[in-house]
């Protein structure tokens, strides 16, 4: 479904991603830790070419993405994103936020964007705020949406960028439910994230990353139980 | 009472109206397409394509680095001599206006749409907006609120600038005040009324901004 092959991303002179593989297969859900600056949200987003890929080959469903006669938009129709700051449409309504990709991109008129929009404000358990604007909302609440709004493209694979880092504590536990539901349907996802418990528990796949390469990546029990990198022992012993 | 009535104060002001409707269309209709020029110019500054950024700055950098005296009087003597034809005096200032102001204008569109958040247009990416539909739909309506402080401000600076075309004796409202008094030796009052005649367009609009800048939080 994803196929990541020697990639490489360097921001001028620096060097980010030093030669990135990674087989992502259908309805998996693979999740990607690391101290901060080692690359995870780098390589998510070479996922989706929100950043250009300076080496290597990135295949979505088969597609090359460094191919430059693709056509990345319709590509990222079916590739979801959420963000770590939401990055909600503030000038919109919920419903617009979630109305706009298939009304400008998929040419569904408003009445039918919006009935689709239903089901999906129900299943992020925002029914009731179809009509408010995003500042209204908190910030789990905008995640919520952000993630509806991913949804409304029915998108095959949706990635994640530590989607509830930016959270209150208590607020993290609705988005993480989201998640889950969303993976148990069988979605597709990679998600960058420090919620160690979601990982381990959702997790088909971790990916520990450090400075730009893949240290380990390994099934959760063995990969939080009993590493086999030594670098990812002691990130671990850091954060939990 | 009668006395004032019969004063230059009064007598004046026919003058002084005639003149401002000049004033306002030279204005308006100068900074519609001044902020069409702005728009382009503007989002020329932020293109990735090196001409079309170099094309936009050259535009501002001359607009703004010389003064719009030169500018009209450039447009109005200057330009007739290698078109072979003349251009009117209210056209001429309109023109001056459009290119003038769009300069201005271009620095207020760049700053808009640059201030907007990078995330918002990831996010349209994201979905599968094209660059266009991005910058339609998500970029532009944030940036164009941020822009209504600073473009009422240009609209005031504009207004002023057409007094300089009385240069050319284009019937603005300076003008048509001068006439007054070169008939009639009443400078002081003939300017005086002048002078209200701009507070009266200047002074409402400036505490209208503010009020939209507070509502606007900016
Ligand atoms: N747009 C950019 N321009 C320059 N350097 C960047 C850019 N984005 C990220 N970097 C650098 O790339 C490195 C990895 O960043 P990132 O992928 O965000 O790490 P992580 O998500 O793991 O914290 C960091 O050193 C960061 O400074
Ligand atoms: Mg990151």
């Amino acid at each position: 479904m994803i196929s990541v092959r020697d990639l490489h991303k360097s921001f001028g002179k620096n060097e980010v991603l030093k030669g990135i593989s990674l087989e992502v297969n259908p309805q998996e859900v693979v999740c990607v830790i690391g101290p901060s600056g080692s690359g995870k949200s780098t390589l998510l987003r070479c996922l989706n070419l929100l950043e250009e890929v300076t080496g290597g080959e990135v295949y979505i469903e088969g597609e090359n993405l460094t191919d430059p006669n693709v056509n990345i938009n319709e590509v990222r129709s079916r590739v979801g994103m959420v963000f770590q700051h939401f990055n909600l449409f503030p000038h919109m309504t919920v419903l617009d936020n979630i109305t706009l990709g298939p009304k400008k991109i998929k040419g569904i008129s408003k009445e039918e964007a919006e009935k689709a929009a239903g089901p999906l404000l129900e299943k992020v358990g925002l029914s009731d705020k179809a009509n408010v604007y995003p500042e209204s909302l908190s910030g789990g609440q905008k995640q919520r949406v952000a993630i509806a709004r991913s949804l409304a493209m029915n998108p095959k694979i949706m990635l994640f960028d530590e989607p509830t880092s930016a959270l209150d504590p208590e607020l993290v536990g609705d988005v993480l439910e989201v998640m889950k539901n969303l993976a148990k349907e069988g979605m597709t996802m990679v998600v960058v994230t420090h919620e160690m418990g979601f990982a381990r528990e959702m997790g088909d796949r971790v990916i520990f990353m450090d400075e730009g390469v893949i240290m380990e990546e390994n099934e959760p029990s063995k990969l939080f139980g009993d590493p086999d990198n030594p670098r990812t022992k002691e990130f671990l012993s850091k954060v939990l | 009472m009668d006395a004032f009535m019969e004063s230059h104060y009064m007598r004046v002001m026919p003058f002084l109206l005639e003149g401002v409707v000049y004033t306002l269309l030279i204005t308006g209709v100068g900074l519609l397409f001044g902020f069409i020029l702005g728009a382009i110019f503007g989002l020329g500054r932020l293109s990735k394509s090196k001409i079309i950024y170099g094309i936009s700055s050259i535009y501002v950098e001359v607009l703004r680095g010389t003064p719009i005296l030169a500018q009209i009087l450039f447009i109005y003597f200057g330009l007739p001599d290698v078109l072979g034809f003349n251009i009117d005096k209210v056209t001429a200032s309109i023109i001056a206006i459009a290119l003038n102001a769009g300069a201005y204008i271009a620095e207020i569109v760049r700053g808009a749409v640059y201030s907007i958040d990078k995330g918002q247009s990831e996010a349209g990416r994201s979905i599968g907006l094209t660059k266009n539909q991005t910058m339609r739909y998500i970029i532009w309506p944030q940036a164009f609120k941020r822009m209504i402080p600073p473009l009422g401000n240009q609209f005031v600076i504009s207004l002023k600038d057409t007094s300089l075309f009385s240069v050319i004796a284009v019937g603005e409202l300076l003008y048509m005040g001068q006439q007054y008094y070169g008939l009639t030796f009443a400078a002081f009052e003939a300017l005086t009324m002048v002078c209200l005649m701009y507070l009266a367009i200047t002074v409402p609009t400036s505490l209208y901004l503010r009020k939209v800048e507070r509502r606007l939080d900016v």
